[in-house]
């Protein structure tokens, strides 16, 4: 998830809400963003991974069928939101990542390796918003 | 100010968010979050390359459906927690139903809190009775 600045602008919390079927009007600043609207904050992360950038290279079809990656075995297993207060439209806010706990765990079809993410969202006046926490599933051979 | 003012533990409520989910509603997904895997949006990537059956929706498509039904529900500002994990895959076709229920009612910092325990179920034309898609938790604060 994102490091760095994440501006709420009301055309991209317009857009959100119209891929979770809402039908509004565009935002007004104040109003709150859709409760899972911090996700979005990889449109900011100049290294969000799973972007295509111009001149690199990309895991998906075009001329042929695409690449497999390491990156295709990784699955959201989970994901937790703490509201220290609503996200509303104006808002800018600054996206800080750490990694948390790792685990595995041996299921019927191998490995599974968990990877914990905590990222916390502050406001201009540096107060915590959101704080967000995933946790990815990669399977490994055994 | 939104919410609920009244609610008893126990009490359930239910909600379909989507119906018929269709590829394209996956693709504004993609591009309004900036997640461009393409396992969500490339049918011959995900199907040839990745062993798919078919692209599946993001997992965060389904959590924000979920949200915007809880935010319904409690009033987008008094939500406090809101959490899951995801269990199975939700593909292009499924209808998804939130199903939410009061688990309990406590204090926090002197405003009462309701937790509620929530459920997203999948269901297809290939499957009558719906499988869980994802599962957790959402706190709201109750109006006074």
């Amino acid at each position: 998830m994102a490091a760095g600045r994440f501006p709420v602008e009301a055309g991209h919390v317009l857009a959100f809400g119209r891929a979770l079927g809402l039908d509004q009007g565009l935002p007004r600043i104040g109003d709150v963003a859709p409760p899972t609207f911090a996700i979005a904050s990889a449109q900011f992360d100049p290294h969000y991974p799973l972007r295509p950038r111009p001149g690199g290279a990309w895991h998906g079809s075009g001329g042929d069928a695409g690449l497999v990656t390491e990156r295709a075995g990784g699955l959201h297993g989970e994901q937790h939101f703490v509201y220290h207060r609503p996200v509303r439209v104006g808002d800018v806010m600054v996206g800080t990542t750490r990694p948390g706990e790792e685990w595995e765990k041996h299921g019927r079809s191998g490995r599974l390796r968990f990877r914990e993410q905590i990222t916390e969202f502050r406001d201009e006046a540096g107060e915590l918003v959101v704080t967000a926490r995933s946790v990815s599933v990669q399977r490994e051979a055994s | 100010m939104t919410g609920l003012r009244e609610v008893a533990i126990g009490q359930t409520f239910e909600t379909v968010v989507v119906e018929d989910l269709k590829r394209t509603q996956i693709v504004q997904y993609a591009g309004a979050s900036g997640d461009y895997n393409p396992l969500h949006t490339d049918e011959i990537y995900t199907t040839k390359i990745a062993g798919y059956p078919s692209v599946f929706a993001h997992g965060m498509l389904t959590m924000g459906l979920t949200g915007q039904a809880i935010a319904g529900l409690v009033g987008p500002e008094n939500l406090l927690r809101f959490g899951v994990r995801f269990t199975a895959q939700v593909w292009p076709g499924d209808t998804l139903a939130v199903r939410s229920s009061v688990a309990r009612i406590f204090e926090d910092d002197g405003a009462p809190v309701a937790e509620f325990s929530v459920s997203t179920v999948a269901q297809s034309t290939a499957n009558g009775e719906g499988r869980e898609v994802m599962s957790g938790y959402a706190h709201a604060r109750l109006a006074r």
